[in-house]
């Protein structure tokens, strides 16, 4: 069986060189809170199996304290000028993107062949990372940099992206504080209570409507989904009004997706990419994705009510 | 009720904007609190929760990659690529790229793509550079819309193959209830959003061009 263990280990050694990086970055003034955040991330990669849940609690505080109220500096690494670049890439042209798309590809074939061998879900990640060491062998001898540069350029991404690098991971976390506290359950007896579900159409606006709605304050339409289809998707939508449990999970889950587009809740998808396109704005995601979900969130529930009682 | 104070201070500190990172800790914090637990355990248990979630942070290995790409100049490259094809315009290079991401999705792709390794790099410097002289502002914009159909394609392409995670979770939910459904039916039952999906964003994409040339 293949596991993560090795991938954590090569995820903590990277945020270890990015440490050790930072601390001797002079251009930084605030070196030692980037060496220290990273660093402790390093910890976590390396050995938080060995920490204890109160040891990574106290870690995690840590990273809060450092990331997100201390603040953390810019790095300042060496690279290359937008002069030299342009002329790079006049110079090496399309065969740039061939080390770009290992990657993909390496992770596609990967996660097929390890499919049998490792936990599901695993196989993708760790074909991801057998993907980054492919596409590493191909730049590395190709373009010549000093042997620091990918772990230099890497600081200077971390750094742009900052304290957001760990916001997904805290907010699953919180996820499962959630689930464990019962507070899906509390939001869905509180919907249900609060609106009136005698027509069929009421029912299922409030279903569709209901799933965005979970999803905004969750961030996981997987989260929002068993609650909301056993407030009102089954008692009501199937077994009161006796429509189809299979149109209404699948326009159910994806009225839940339009709830992920409008909300900071699912950063990876909405608050991460505004901190690596390094917008102003870090809402400017969700702001385009509104319009969109909203328009997709009336369409799902006009087509729910159109094909679940269609029989 | 008191268990929706978390829930509350998520509200809060996103609206007011403050830094997410103190504001979700505060979160769990309030909540654990509230379901009767003391503070030793609910921060172990945020611990364990953090610790248990360590694959999702595990993407940002490609970032010595993308780097070192770009160090040679692989934005400046997607740049000028688009640069040459005179029918680019930002929305039609965002739309085919939705339209590709929502394909490889609905056929269980969902690896080729993403944030970090696509958007950053290649689709966001060529969407740039299908536009005509974009100031600072439209490029901000016309970022933000590349990662929106990055999002759009793979939220409402995934769906439709029978092996995604969420079609499981369905599967599963509706078993334990006692209602048995095939993963296929489910599948077909997403192929109508998806096109609606398809037709709303790329309508939206096509109306950037628009608003981009009027300025």
């Amino acid at each position: 069986m293949i596991t993560l263990g090795a991938v954590y280990m090569l995820a903590g050694l990277l945020f270890a060189a990015v440490s050790v990086l930072s601390a001797g970055d002079r251009a930084n003034p605030r070196r030692i809170r980037n060496a220290a955040f990273w660093g402790l991330l390093a910890v976590s990669f390396l050995a938080g199996n060995r920490l204890g849940d109160f040891g990574n609690g106290l870690l995690v505080l840590a990273l809060v304290g450092i990331g997100g109220i201390w603040g953390l500096g810019l790095g300042r690494p060496a690279t290359t000028t937008a002069e030299e670049r342009r002329v790079s890439a006049t110079r090496r042209g399309n065969a740039l993107f061939v080390p770009a798309l290992v990657i993909p590809a390496t992770a596609l074939i990967g996660s097929f062949l390890l499919k049998p061998f490792a936990e599901p879900g695993q196989a993708t990640l760790v074909s991801l990372a057998l993907g980054v060491i492919a596409a590493l062998a191909v730049a590395m001898p190709w373009l010549r940099p000093p042997p620091s540069a990918p772990l230099q350029e890497a600081r200077r991404l971390f750094d742009s992206v900052g304290w957001a690098t760990v916001l997904p991971q805290m907010l699953a976390a919180l996820g499962a504080i959630f689930a464990t506290s019962g507070v899906g359950d509390t939001v869905g007896r509180l919907m249900t209570a609060a609106i009136p579900l005698d027509s069929r159409f009421a029912a299922v606006a409030a279903y569709t409507v209901g799933m965005a709605l979970f999803t905004l304050v969750m961030g996981n339409a997987f989260a929002a989904f068993p609650v909301m289809t056993a407030a009102i998707g089954l008692p009501l939508i199937v077994h009161k009004f006796g429509g189809d449990p299979a149109v209404m999970g699948a326009i159910g889950m994806l009225s839940g997706f339009c709830g992920t587009l409008m909300t900071p809740m699912a950063a990876n998808f909405n608050i991460v990419p505004a901190a690596l396109l390094e917008l102003k704005d870090r809402n400017a995601v969700i702001k385009v994705q509104i319009p969109t979900g909203l328009w997709l969130l009336a369409a799902n529930t006009v087509l729910m009510y159109a094909l679940v009682f269609r029989r | 009720m008191l268990i929706l104070s978390g829930i509350a201070i998520i509200v809060l500190g996103f609206s007011l904007r403050l830094n997410p990172l103190p504001v979700v800790a505060l979160a769990a914090v309030a909540t654990g609190l509230a379901a009767g637990h003391d503070l030793v355990q609910v921060i172990a248990a945020f611990g364990k929760a953090f610790n248990d979630n360590r694959f999702v942070t595990i993407p940002w290995l490609v970032l010595p990659v993308i780097g070192l790409l770009e160090r040679y100049g692989l934005k400046e490259q997607a740049h000028r690529l688009v640069g040459r094809v005179r029918a680019a315009t930002p929305g039609r290079l965002l739309l085919a790229y939705m339209v590709l991401r929502q394909i490889a999705a609905a056929l269980g792709l969902t690896a080729l793509g993403g944030h970090a390794q696509m958007v950053r790099p290649l689709i966001a410097p060529m969407a740039e550079g299908a536009a005509q002289e974009p100031s600072e502002e439209d490029r901000q914009t016309i970022r933000a819309y590349a990662a929106s159909a990055d999002n759009v394609g793979v939220f409402f392409g995934e769906d439709i193959f029978i092996a995604i995670g969420s079609v499981l979770l369905i599967k599963g939910f509706l078993e334990q209830n006692g209602i048995a459904v095939a993963p296929l039916d489910l599948s077909v039952w997403a192929i109508p959003t998806a096109f609606v999906a398809l037709a709303v964003h790329g309508i939206r994409l096509l109306l950037l061009d628009r608003r981009l040339k009027r300025k």
